[in-house]
């Protein structure tokens, strides 16, 4: 059995009124950012099933945007993040859609700007969240652990080019999620840290040939 | 040598025995040891949740706007002047745990700062019992502290068979589990053994299997709001019994496979997808057609 924490039990400190809904929202925004890591000039936000129909109750849209600008779960700013001068700064839209395939409390995040960029995640209760896809690649990670994203060209070798740097450092891999195009094209590797990589090993790595996309997301405190 | 691995509340109630050593103690040694800190450390995450629960009510008792949805968040404020004008007849520390509960729902409904114990929505439970009974009973910070930790052992525990979500096993995972929470701490503040902390944690639960989690228009607000201050006291009721030495004839491992079973039986429909009971009442109905209008 994974080894649980008491901890769990009695935080997050948070703005409410839903975990799923609230807390969740933002860190998915919080996540989302880091992988898009720039600033952009629009943010779709596209709400799913449970998320559509009771995001306005439960500050869903607010929590999203919020997470975007980098706004931690306990930030009392939240509840009026629409006023705040960092919302307006940026464009955005929020979109209300039904689709029984997805989770009850998905949704989609469309970047617009010098680089565009979709990522779309769900909010699988208690807080706890999973960023599912980067443009069209599966990927799978939560926030719990400092993250490794490599877009790439489909080579041999890659994974053990990366994990050998890692490995190298002493860090073990928590888990580790390959996906791709087709065969030969581009490819995706998501890789879950127990410890943390520093500037010199994430140089390292983005030296290395047949790279698209490197992205270090760090794990989100709360 | 305080045993790391337990995963119920037999190895929990063995470790304190064999060690001889209280809940808390047992339940901080552990997590400092899985979780590469110091006990310090451990208590000072726990203080920080205290201190936020306190924050939490006292934002809460001078607040009376409402919901995003308009339909919670002024109940607070009358039930305070109700208690101006005439005292409960439960006592103060009735009148404390009861407004205490409300403030920090009410504060969670309309954006503000809460600790998630264990959820959102059953958020005013273990702040209302533990710091009423704390203040009327000038319990030290310390004690507040292994308090805490107890309520969050006996949260874990639970969590290890069954997850605490209303959509996974319905209310009486997340205010019957914060009940059963609170029960423990409540417990152990008022001078309870071991065995008496894990009976008021037991008569707690087992009070409030089948409860439902039917959210009217899907929000946090009805039935979640009210149902904190009724869980709270009913944490009391507990308490009370078990420091009579009243034992639970079921042992409580027994009682939480019986919630994980009662969730598993429990009809989707009542598992916070609003489709049936109170959320489907011609009232709620109508104030879903009106908040949900176009």
């Amino acid at each position: 059995m994974a080894q649980s924490s008491f901890i769990d039990i009695i935080t997050p400190i948070m703005v409410g009124p839903s975990s799923s809904h609230t807390a969740g929202a933002v860190r998915l925004g919080l996540l989302a950012r880091n992988v898009y890591d720039a600033k952009p000039h629009k943010v779709t936000f596209r709400l799913y099933n449970s998320y559509a129909q009771t995001g306005f109750g439960h500050g869903t849209d607010k929590g999203l945007l919020a997470g975007v600008l980098g706004l931690a779960v306990d930030d009392v700013r939240i509840k009026h993040v629409f006023d705040l001068p960092e919302a307006k700064q940026i464009a955005y839209e929020f979109e209300y859609l039904e689709d029984f395939n997805r989770h009850p409390n998905a949704v989609d995040f469309i970047f617009e700007g010098d680089l565009n960029m979709f990522v779309a995640g769900d909010s699988i209760g208690a807080g706890e969240v999973v960023i599912r896809k980067i443009n069209e690649f599966s990927v799978k990670f939560t926030g719990k652990f400092n993250t490794l994203l490599l877009v790439y060209r489909d080579v041999p070798g890659m994974i053990s080019r990366v994990t050998k740097l890692i490995q190298e450092r002493n860090i073990n891999i928590a888990s580790l999620h390959c996906d791709r195009y087709a065969k030969g094209e581009e490819a995706s590797m998501c890789i879950c840290l127990d410890g943390e990589l520093d500037e010199k090993i994430l140089k390292l790595i983005e030296g290395i040939e047949n790279l698209y996309l490197v992205r270090y997301v760090k794990k989100l405190e709360h | 040598m305080i045993e790391k691995d337990i995963n119920s509340f037999e190895q929990l109630f063995n470790a304190c025995k064999i060690a001889n050593v209280a809940i808390y103690k047992v339940a901080q040694t552990r997590e400092a040891y899985l979780s590469e800190k110091t006990e310090d450390e451990v208590r000072q995450i726990v203080k920080k949740s205290l201190d936020a629960m306190k924050e939490a009510i006292k934002t809460g008792l001078n607040s009376n706007e409402l919901s995003l949805s308009g339909m919670c968040g002024a109940d607070c404020e009358r039930l305070q002047n109700r208690f101006k004008k005439k005292n409960a007849v439960f006592g103060k520390t009735f009148e404390k745990i009861t407004t205490y509960a409300l403030a920090t729902s009410e504060e969670n409904l309309r954006m503000g700062k809460i600790v998630a114990c264990p959820t959102a929505g059953s958020c005013g439970i273990v702040p209302s019992v533990l710091i009423a009974i704390s203040e009327d009973f000038n319990i030290t910070e310390e004690k507040q502290i292994n308090a805490l930790i107890i309520a969050g052992e006996v949260g874990r525990i639970i969590s290890n068979k069954v997850a605490l979500a209303g959509a996974v096993a319905g209310c009486q995972a997340e205010c019957g589990v914060a009940s059963a929470m609170s029960a423990g701490a409540a417990a152990y503040l008022l001078g309870g053994s071991t065995r008496q902390i894990l009976n008021a944690v037991a008569l707690a639960m087992k009070n409030l299997l089948g409860l439902t989690c039917d959210p009217v228009c899907g929000l946090v607000e009805i039935p979640c709001v009210k149902r904190n201050p009724f869980l709270a006291v009913h944490a009391i009721t507990a308490v009370e019994l078990a420091l009579a030495d009243i034992e639970s004839k079921i042992p409580l491992d027994e009682i939480i496979d019986a919630l994980e079973q009662t969730g598993k039986l429990m009809s989707p429909t009542l598992k916070e997808s609003s489709q049936a009971g109170l959320a489907k009442t011609k009232t709620a109905i109508a104030l879903e057609n009106k908040l949900f209008k176009k």
